[in-house]
């Protein structure tokens, strides 16, 4: 059907890119999972949250960077444009920083809270909304749409 | 949407499910009691969905797309890399039933290796 030919020049900065991506999704994944059972283990909740806000400043926020920088290597080598599905990623990414950012401050709050209560469900409502848009950034990287 | 970008999307998208599982392995593997608890459903979910998902929509791909055979060399290092991924995994969720953290860390030091390699070898498609 298709011969999907690349430049070899663009390989790196593409691992780069979609490494950081995937390791921005799943350090999200732990933050949900862990702020979600925090709020149905009673027992656990400090704990949990504590991880979660380690999860947000460890893993998820260094995990952004690598992605973003990834990101504007592979577009300078491409010199891609300005495409709708460009547009998406740049719209999910600089949006996601900043729902990242308030979710690392209401993780942190949550944390020091013990881990019950409204910042704790803040942050698996943030991180939730993160991996949806997320999802479409990934649905608009693989089908480029327009 | 064609055939091939469903299958290419879909196909990302459990990659991205089989790293979410690695990734909560890690935390859970270097975590304590609770991560533990908290942890272990959605890891294995993850990992599980994620592998068969690569696995099943990667070989439909190489089906699909004319320029890639099934018998090229980039694609059966791919399908030996998953093969050494899944059997660790396999091997860390009994090992995480059962007992014994050191064990567990060697293999989930194998199934990040194993995933990274599957990465580049997707991305660089060596001999493509």
């Amino acid at each position: 059907m298709y011969a999907i030919v690349r430049p070899d020049g663009w390989n790196f900065p593409l691992l780069v890119h979609v490494a950081g991506a995937m390791l921005l999704v799943g350090a999200l994944v732990v933050v949900i999972a862990v702020t979600a059972s925090a709020l149905t283990r009673g027992g656990d909740a400090a704990v949990l949250t504590r991880l979660a806000f380690r999860g947000l400043l460890l893993g998820v926020i260094p995990s952004y960077v690598v992605m973003r920088a990834g990101a504007e290597w592979i577009a300078s080598e491409e010199s891609v444009g300005d495409p709708s599905w460009v547009g998406i990623g740049y719209a999910t990414a600089d949006g996601g920083l900043l729902l990242i950012l308030i979710a690392t401050g209401l993780a942190w709050r949550a944390a020091r809270r013990g881990g019950r209560g409204g910042y704790a469900r803040a942050v698996v409502a943030l991180t939730a909304l993160l991996i949806v848009a997320y999802g479409v950034a990934i649905w608009a990287m693989t089908s480029k749409p327009a | 949407m064609s055939l091939y970008e469903w299958l290419l999307f879909l196909h990302v998208l459990a990659a991205f499910l089989l790293v979410a599982g690695l990734t909560a392995y890690g935390a859970l593997v270097l975590g304590g009691d609770a991560a533990r608890r908290a942890l272990a459903p959605p890891a294995m979910a993850l990992w599980n969905a994620g592998g068969l998902g690569v696995l099943v929509l990667g070989i439909w791909l190489a089906l699909e797309v004319d320029a890639y055979e099934l018998s090229d060399g980039w694609i059966i290092a791919a399908i030996v890399l998953w093969l050494v991924a899944s059997g660790a995994g396999g091997r860390l969720a009994r090992t995480l039933r059962e007992g014994g953290p050191d064990k567990a860390r060697v293999q989930l030091a194998v199934m990040s290796l194993a995933t990274l390699a599957l990465l580049i070898d997707m991305v660089f498609k060596p001999g493509a």
